[in-house]
């Protein structure tokens, strides 16, 4: 490739970079009880959940950031964080997108999302987080007809009480670690879906999530449950706009699945990845796990991570169930200066049970990328049987990859698997495309995504050609 | 009372040894007492033993060995577990050399084989230079603590024939007693040697044996070593064993891990000259209440270095195995193969295996991999087996067996191989019923 071009590549600017001149309704930078007790107020919660958010805090405080991850930045001053934000009109929620605020539109318009034409052509309801608070919700009808619940957390809380004090922090435990402490003292929103005993959700359930304000972490909690029998298919995406200070996101998401029920969880996540120094960019510390509580459930995650300065995220699957099954599939592409420490955990209780993990890792220009997982077979887990394999591509000889994978087998009828390669692209793959007319970047592009192609079969269409174009984007400038 | 507490405790143990020498020794020793000061005993919050609690061994109080034991039982118990080898052989009892046990004979030209205790100074070029003494706390206790060891000094292009066999002997005491043998490897440009390190000894012996081998390859060197460790089910055993490769050195390593109550093993390789290669093979088998932990760490530090790892596991009862295999390629070692494997067979549904293989790469013209199993025996070959009248047992327990041999038949000296493969098929499972086959 001509240096030139290179150069422009190498330069491109994230797309996605542009930031909303809206009013924000933002708490001051801090942690304490009144900003706790602030949160709380606006959104109309009950004590309970205070007094939940307050004990929580409590926790945090006596808890220390982790530090075993192969990642490295400056310590985050949580105090200088502003843990609510909130678009002004907030105050009376728009019914329509007539009256949703014509800037927030055009934000969505500027991110090659026009919802109402998008929503309609891809049968996709979006809970649409902007910030915050959920702006607007569509084809809320159609699900309530099925009986499936999919509104925002802050609404659940308000009206289906019942249902959050049973299942919230009942697989991901207020004082798991560090940061879901701190998510469950100052979550400001997320999504919730009930879907109830043998209903199969008639859609795709997608959120957009999008950070905004400036100096503001954004703080989600997801909440999914199947009853017995019932399905569902979760779509998270995730841009942000350009910013030079580091903004902190750490989100908690608990998925239950009871007998039989099936949960697929896909993510594209492309937060704002600091510029070409390093500058600036997404802390994503995010805590997922979804817990096969019945029979013959399944848990399958699915992710495509792009984004973010640096990443801290293991999407888990606890296999309680008998014949439960733990699905992980990631590709994970880091480029300049981005770091991410990513994997998954498995971890087989009961008889049975099976997992298979597939990761690919793409590393370029400085960065550093590691795979850390685990699967643990318990003595109980009779049977069970895990595949795993993760494969990591290293694009320029600035970059790393690493893999530490724990296994923990007590069991001797388990069946466990690992296999790990680590190459850059073959040359005389590169050869044979160029030979063949294909410009350098295009078969780069194509290897890469012939390596991810295990992973992208299984998003779903709308969201694999998008993963794939991003994927391109993502690549951009780093071959040569 | 935490680990920390046992550190005086442990340091108090090894004082006497500190004055013993040179003085360039004893301020080397006193450095390392402040380095185990700082470290203490290694904790299960260390990711490097997360798996293994030394806490239990750490409580317990370790007396120094006295001097050499040459009572007629000794002798014949050393007969006894000698490997037979035609080799030239140094016996340490306990730790310490015994002189009428061991048969030096003629060495040719270019090649020392020194007795530590008798020769410190000698081992001052050598001594620590390989193995960080802070590399952990056992290391830095060895170092201030070492009573007996040898050298084994190769000058450029001198090839040893023979293989140079160390054995060393456990006996039962009365207050188990602390060993700490020290075992430096020096081969020149060209140099050629196999070192067979054993250990073992009477079943109530309780001691803990605490050794570091540091190996220097020169350019060209190819040193071959094994280690056969078959301590007693009561003995603790912890060993680092730490290798530096020049320019196209070679290395192999055969590594059996068959006794001890808990056992540690590190293997730590810099492969920091062009063309050097290594060669790890394993093999651990737990029974019992065993605890079997193997650390091995590769640093590929020049381009165009390459290292392989085969590690085999086999647990049964209640044994616990740990395998942690790592291979770090640095920024600008390019053109780098690395290879590792480990596979695990648990025989008892109380048998755990605790397995990472990690790779952590900072290049990218790299060909790296790493795969580990853990499971059954293939149901083919089980079947294959039946068919052909065999009892479902010894089905199994020869497909154990040749599990165990993939590993056992790369070692080249006829003598150990032999023994080892009994000493294997006699420590699986009685059922499979093994007698007379093998």
């Amino acid at each position: 490739m001509a240096s030139q071009e290179m150069e422009q590549l190498v330069r491109r600017e994230y797309k996605q970079g542009f930031v909303t001149d809206i009013e924000s309704d933002t708490a001051p930078p801090g942690l304490n009880e009144d900003v706790i007790r602030f949160i709380s107020a606006k959104k109309e919660e009950p004590q309970w959940m205070l007094d939940w958010r307050l004990a929580a805090f409590e926790q945090w405080k006596t808890m220390a950031e982790p530090d075993w991850a192969h990642v490295d930045f400056p310590q985050v001053d949580f105090q200088a964080v502003s843990y609510y934000s909130a678009p002004k009109s907030s105050e009376d929620r728009p019914k329509s997108l007539d009256e949703v605020d014509p800037k927030l539109l055009e934000t969505y318009e500027k991110l090659g999302i026009p919802l109402h034409e998008r929503a309609a052509l891809a049968g996709v309801a979006m809970d649409m987080v902007f910030d915050s608070v959920s702006v607007t919700t569509t084809f809320k009808e159609q699900l309530g007809e099925a009986g499936v619940i999919f509104c925002s957390i802050s609404e659940a809380i308000r009206e289906y009480p019942d249902l959050i004090k049973q299942y919230l922090g009942s697989v991901v435990p207020v004082a798991d670690n560090f940061y879901t402490a701190l998510n469950s003292a100052v979550f400001s929103d997320g999504s919730f879906v009930f879907v109830p005993k043998g209903v199969t959700c008639p859609m795709e359930l997608s959120t957009y999530f999008r950070i905004n304000a400036e100096n503001t972490g954004q703080f989600e909690r997801t909440l999914i449950i199947c009853e017995d029998n019932a399905q569902v298919s979760y779509l998270e995406g995730c841009t942000a706009p350009m910013r030079d200070e580091n903004q902190l996101h750490a989100a908690v998401v608990e998925l239950v699945a009871l007998e039989n029920a099936d949960i697929k969880y896909s993510t594209v996540q492309n937060w704002y990845p600091g510029d070409e120094e390093g500058k600036g960019g997404i802390y994503n510390f995010v805590t997922k796990r979804g817990e096969c509580r019945g029979d013959n459930s399944k848990i399958s995650w699915t992710q495509v991570e792009t984004g973010s300065a640096v990443t801290w995220k293991y999407p888990s699957c606890v296999l309680k169930g008998k014949n439960s099954v733990g699905e992980f599939y990631s590709v994970a592409v880091t480029n300049n200066m981005q770091q991410a420490d990513t994997g998954t955990k498995m971890i087989h209780i009961g008889e049975g049970s099976r997992s298979t993990i597939i990761s690919k890792g793409i590393s370029a220009g400085r960065s550093d990328q590691s795979y850390r997982g685990l699967v643990k077979i318990l003595p109980g887990a009779k049977g069970a049987r895990n595949f795993t394999q993760c494969d990591s591509l290293l694009i320029g000889d600035q970059c790393g990859a690493h893999t530490f994978p724990y296994q923990e087998i007590g069991n001797s009828t388990a069946q466990v698997e690992h296999e790990a390669t680590t190459s850059k692209i073959g040359e005389d793959q590169l050869f044979y495309c160029r030979q063949r007319g294909i410009s350098e970047e295009d078969a780069v592009n194509m290897i890469v995504n012939g390596f991810c192609k295990d992973v992208f079969k299984e998003l779903p269409m709308e969201f694999a050609v998008e993963a794939e174009a991003l994927l391109n984007v993502s690549l951009e400038g780093a071959v040569g | 009372m935490s680990l920390a507490e046992f550190t005086d405790q442990w340091l108090s143990a090894v004082t006497p040894q500190i004055s013993e020498g040179p003085g360039w020794l004893t301020d080397l020793r006193q450095g390392a007492v402040e380095q185990f000061a700082v470290l203490g005993l290694p904790h299960a919050r260390l990711e490097n033993w997360k798996y293994t609690d030394v806490k239990a061994l750490a409580k317990r109080n370790f007396s120094l060995p006295g001097t050499a034991n040459a009572s007629a039982d000794v002798e014949s118990l050393v007969n006894k577990s000698s490997l037979g080898l035609d080799a030239i052989r140094l016996v340490f009892v306990d730790g310490v050399f015994s002189e009428s046990a061991s048969t030096l004979g003629d060495l040719p030209a270019g090649v020392q084989v020194l007795p530590l205790a008798k020769n410190a100074n000698a081992a001052k070029p050598v001594l620590g230079q390989v193995a960080a003494a802070n590399f952990s706390g056992f290391t830095a206790l060895n170092l201030a603590g070492w009573q007996d060891g040898v050298l084994i000094d190769l000058a450029a292009n001198a090839v040893l024939e023979q293989p140079v066999y160390l054995q060393f002997v456990a006996t039962e005491q009365e207050n188990p007693v602390l060993v700490q043998p020290r075992i430096l490897i020096k081969a020149g440009t060209h140099a050629q040697a196999t070192i067979v390190e054993h250990y073992a000894g009477v079943e109530e012996a309780a001691n803990l044996t605490n050794v570091v081998t540091e190996v220097d390859l020169a350019d060209g060197a190819n040193i071959t070593h094994y280690k056969l460790q078959q301590e007693s089910a009561k003995q603790y055993h912890i060993a680092s064993m730490h290798i530096q490769q020049k320019r196209d050195s070679r290395f192999t390593s055969h590594n059996v891990c068959l006794g001890g109550k808990l056992a540690r093993q590190d293997i730590q390789v810099e492969l920091s000259g062009e063309g050097a290669e290594v060669n790890l093979n394993g093999l651990y088998l737990g029974n019992g209440r065993q605890h079997l932990d193997n650390h091995t760490l590769v640093n590929h530090n020049a381009p165009h270095t390459n290292s392989n790892e085969d590690y085999k596991g086999i647990l049964n009862d209640r044994s616990r195995g740990v395998f942690n295999g790592r291979a770090v390629v640095h920024k600008d070692a390019q053109k780098i193969e690395a290879h590792q494997s480990n596979a695990n067979l648990l025989l008892s549904d109380k048998a755990e295996i605790d397995t990472k293989p990690e790779l952590e790469i900072y290049a990218d013209d790299v060909k790296c991999s790493h795969g580990s199993t853990t499971g059954q025996l293939d149901e083919n070959a089980l079947f294959a087996l039946r068919s052909r009248g065999l009892g479902e047992e010894m089905a199994r327990g020869l497909l154990t067996l040749a599990f165990a041999n993939e590993v056992i038949d790369r070692i080249e000296i006829p003598a150990v191989h032999d023994r080892l493969e009994d000493a294997v098929a006699g420590r699986l499972p009685e059922k499979f019923n093994l007698k007379g086959l093998v």
